[in-house]
């Protein structure tokens, strides 16, 4: 997030979309709607899916899915149009305005409504709404970024957020929310193919050199390696052939994930650390039991970019180790050694190698509360909100970016549009909470989200078994039939092993940010 | 940092038991007593919410009011002389908590609050641990076994002191209304609200309005058996399950989690929770949990082994794998559920040791 959960409160206007956030994010959503009935804030929801907190918003725009950069550009087409844009802020913060005016005038309102579905009169509306508010909140999770114009979605949004103005103060800003609790500290650790810790690109000799030194190497690699959705297909050819995996399951969390075992099936060599034997961990060569989150100590940096202490209530259970002291020992076997004695040592290393993280030390975040970075040094405060004077790059830049539609499309022998997400009650797939008895009885089982028009006609009612296919694969599951997704558009979440719906979901790209497009396949339901 | 431009409060002036003290216009007397470090017992109120009112153990006399007022939700005025010590106000104290004792029996010994209860400790402080209620009583009415609004809580009436905090909490701070009080005078409940459609409950099982009620009266149905406040040890975390990172404390009993609890005043959740960081944490003792290492036989199945045979095969085979076909053939997938630290050092294993930017993270699923 550009700016802290605490600014939601104070926004005139909210927008959300491609969030649940009632569902992933409850905390937040609090937030959200107590600032709406206290009267303070306007919220606009944009969601196919009749999500709760729906009923709080001002406006409701029902987009077909994959059709988000046509409403983003649409809105923008409006505000330009109305003259609502910040001609200030464009003028001294911006560059590209001219070049995205341009593409623009492709999206007027009546041609928006043809693209998403959403009458051209809201699109109007809520344009105008978002343009005059002083301060507008631009909040979304993966049902933006899990498209194949994923990246381009994000920057329609960010163009968005500029364009009016909106970056750079208090309740404000473009805030994606992270869904597992440590994606924001995991990419700031560098834990992706293309940059070091602190964002610092594995091309640049510089950085290479600075690492090198502080981690004793005589050099580091220096071409970008493989994403994580680009692994399975190289493993798939024999490329990769050995493989580390710490506490992820791709055999349920992966796109196609059928191909996604095929692949594990296929490696000389599997080596998987997680705390029970997951769906992948019984495809493993070796599992190495770690320790759970209760039991290690050590930070994790949160969706506003606060880093905060995570702390070992109990010793690690049976014989298992936290991932630190398994990750060094296996270093120290394979020749190199890593010589730390705890989380806080290696914490102080990541302080003096990631410049944003420098003035962030554990006594300070035990007395403070948690510290959002950037905090360079010991005597800053930390920085609740980004880009305040400036964009990091100079001038923000304003990119035009065009529809482009969802890779697969609804046909005859597949007629419906797939589209997943999490319930409230569970994590990702499941092997924490299916575990805790009080949640998997709140949740026991995943349940098929289908409109009346669709089920009735084939003679789907509430509750029936169904199967549901794709080109890609077949599960089972339970129908629940509801008003909440509209026609021709099924849901379902990914948390259940006996329903294991990325069976069924494609793994096209989108072509940047290498996201699968978990967000749109075609199926067909029938019944069991 | 300043959040808002909200204009700033007139201070005016109270004498509280004749200490002089200036609160900020709109405060409540009770705002103004514990500015002035006078103790008022409270049951009803929390900080959190708006004044609720329903205990009236918080009587305070205001000079030249007849009546004895409710401290909670009583506006602080200019020149108010307030008294919150003094034998009247100690007899009238005792009788309301009297009251609320008799419908809610001292049946301390087996209760998990025990030694950590304001109403208990009142009990103490006004002298009512010997008192026979048997007056009482008789009038107090036996409870059908009722339904909460959650599978996963159980509401013992018996307990109940009708405080009204577990309504508000739900309806103010997490907006649901999910729970109201039905029926009257000694026959009140806490009951679920249905939805208009299908008759299903609001309720999101959070928790909530188990967190803040006072008596222990509304219960965890699947937790572990709990142990006394004085063998607990409160660990504060970050909440495991989602990018808000919740604090939470971890309460641990003889080396295992039995539950989780929050401070008001903490982290970015201010003591709230979802269901998943409140009642997602008896999967740590799960007998699931892998605890040693295992490695593939010769029959092709997982069996258990020792660190050292599991960590030099895997170091050996991954050297094999760089040796002869090149770092690139090597790749490792970091998680986003892992620490900071664990994911520097993963990344660093694998761009140092295995020599390959082969590294990622689930951030895209
Ligand atoms: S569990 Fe949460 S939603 Fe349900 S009644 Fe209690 S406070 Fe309300
Ligand atoms: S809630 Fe307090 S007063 Fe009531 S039984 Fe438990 S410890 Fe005693
Ligand atoms: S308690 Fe709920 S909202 Fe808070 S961090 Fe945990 S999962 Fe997220």
């Amino acid at each position: 997030m550009t700016n802290s959960i605490a600014e939601i409160e104070d926004a005139d206007v909210i927008l959300i979309t491609g969030t649940n956030t009632t569902e992933n994010h409850p905390i937040i959503a609090h937030s959200i709607k107590r600032a709406v009935e206290r009267g303070t804030a306007k919220l606009i929801v944009v969601d196919p899916r009749r999500i709760d907190l729906v009923d709080q918003a001002n406006y409701w725009l029902r987009q077909r899915p994959g059709t988000d950069i046509a409403w983003l550009n649409g809105l923008l087409h409006w505000i330009v149009k109305k003259n609502l844009h910040d001609k200030n802020f464009i003028e001294e913060r911006c560059e590209g305005f001219a070049e995205l005016a341009a593409e623009l005038e492709n999206y007027p309102p009546e041609r928006v409504e043809e693209i998403t579905g959403i009458p051209a009169a809201e699109i109007r509306a809520a344009a105008e709404l978002i343009g005059r508010a002083d301060r507008a909140s631009f909040l979304y999770a993966m049902g933006i970024t899990q498209h194949i114009t994923g990246t381009d979605n994000v920057k329609a949004i960010a163009n968005l957020a500029m364009v009016t103005g909106n970056v750079g103060r208090w309740g404000t800003g473009v805030n994606p929310l992270r869904g597992q609790n440590n994606v924001q500290g995991a990419c700031d650790m560098g834990a992706l193919p293309n940059v070091l810790p602190g964002y610092a690109p594995v091309a640049d000799p510089e950085a290479r050199k600075t690492f090198a030194a502080a981690w004793g190497a005589d050099k580091l690699p220096d071409t970008p390696g493989l994403t994580a959705t680009e692994i399975m297909p190289a493993a798939h050819e024999g490329k990769v052939r050995g493989l580390y995996i710490l506490g992820e399951n791709p055999v349920i969390s992966d796109a196609n994930a059928g191909h996604a075992e095929e692949a594990l099936r296929k490696l000389d060599f599997l080596v998987v650390e997680d705390i029970f034997l997951t769906e992948t961990a019984r495809l493993a060569h070796v599992v190495l039991p770690g320790a759970s989150w209760a039991e290690k100590d050590g930070t994790f940096t949160n969706t506003e970019r606060r880093v905060q202490l995570v702390r070992a209530a109990i010793e690690p259970v049976g014989n298992s180790f936290p991932d630190w002291r398994i990750i060094q020992r296996l270093a120290q076997l394979m020749g190199v050694r890593f010589d730390y004695s705890s989380p806080e040592q290696i914490f102080n290393e990541i302080r003096r190698v990631v410049p944003s993280y420098a003035g962030i030390s554990y006594a300070r975040i035990e007395r403070e509360g948690g510290l959002q970075w950037p905090c360079p040094n010991i005597d800053h405060p930390g920085t609740p909100f980004l880009h305040a004077g400036g964009f990091k790059r100079g001038k923000g830049l304003l990119t035009p970016v065009k529809h482009l539609p969802p890779a697969e499309q609804p046909d005859a022998e597949y007629p419906l549009v797939l589209t997943t997400g999490r319930v409230q009650y569970h994590y990702h797939t499941g092997s924490m909470t299916r575990r805790c008895r009080s949640l998997n009885t709140l949740a026991p089982e995943a349940i098929l989200e289908m409109n009346p028009a669709d089920a009735t006609g084939i003679g789907i009612a509430d509750g029936d078994r169904v199967a549901v296919f794709s080109r890609r694969g077949s599960i089972t599951t339970r129908a629940g039939i509801t008003e909440r997704v509209p026609p021709g558009v099924v849901f379902t979440s990914f948390h259940f092993s006996e329903s294991p719906v990325n069976r069924l979901t494609n793994d096209a790209l989108d072509p940047i940010a290498k996201i699968p497009e978990l967000k749109v396949c075609a199926v067909r339901v029938e019944k069991t | 940092m300043t959040t808002t431009t909200a204009a700033e409060k007139k201070i005016i002036a109270v004498t509280i038991d004749g200490t002089p003290v200036g609160v900020p216009e709109g405060s409540t007397i009770l705002d103004a007593a514990q500015k002035a470090g006078a103790r008022i017992p409270t049951l009803c109120h929390h900080p959190s919410l708006a004044p609720i009112g329903s205990c009236r153990v918080c009587l305070v006399s205001v000079a030249g009011v007849d009546r004895p007022a409710t401290a909670c939700n009583t506006q602080a005025l200019a020149g108010m002389a307030i008294t919150t010590r003094s034998e009247g106000l100690f007899n009238l104290r005792r009788e309301v908590i009297k009251m609320i004792l008799a419908h809610h029996p001292l049946n301390c010994t087996p209760c998990p609050l025990n030694g950590d209860c304001r109403l208990q400790d009142m009990a103490y402080e006004y002298d009512l641990t010997t008192f026979d209620f048997s007056e009482y009583l008789l009038k107090t009415v036996e409870f059908p076994w009722k339904a909460f609004s959650t599978p996963i809580l159980d509401y013992h009436p018996r307990r109940c002191i009708l405080c009204g905090r577990c309504v508000k909490v739900c309806a103010e701070i997490r907006g649901l209304g999910a729970i109201t009080m039905n029926g009257a005078g000694a026959h009140t409940v806490v009951e679920p609200v249905m939805a208009d459609r299908e008759s299903q409950s609001r309720c999101i099982s959070c928790g909530e309005c188990m967190r803040i009620c006072p008596v222990n009266a509304i219960e965890e149905r699947m937790g572990s058996a709990k142990g006394k406040p004085w063998e607990t040890t409160k660990t504060q975390t970050t909440c495991t399950y989602c990018g808000v990172g919740c604090q939470l404390d971890l309460n641990v009993v003889g080396g295992r989690v039995v539950g989780v609890t929050t401070r008001d005043d903490v982290g970015v959740n201010r003591g709230r929770l979802c269901s998943k960081g409140r009642f997602g944490y008896t999967f740590i003792h799960s007998p699931d949990r892998l605890s040693r290492p295992l490695v593939r036989n010769a029959a092709g199945e997982l069996e258990e082994t020792t660190w050292t045979t599991a960590l030099t095969l895997v170091a050996r085979e991954f050297r094999r794998i760089r040796d002869n076909h090149g770092p690139q053939a090597l790749a490792a997938l970091s998680s986003a559920r892992c620490t900071n630290e664990e994911n520097y050092l993963f990344q660093r294993l694998a761009r140092q040791v295995f020599g390959t930017n082969n590294v990622d993270h689930c951030a895209r699923l």
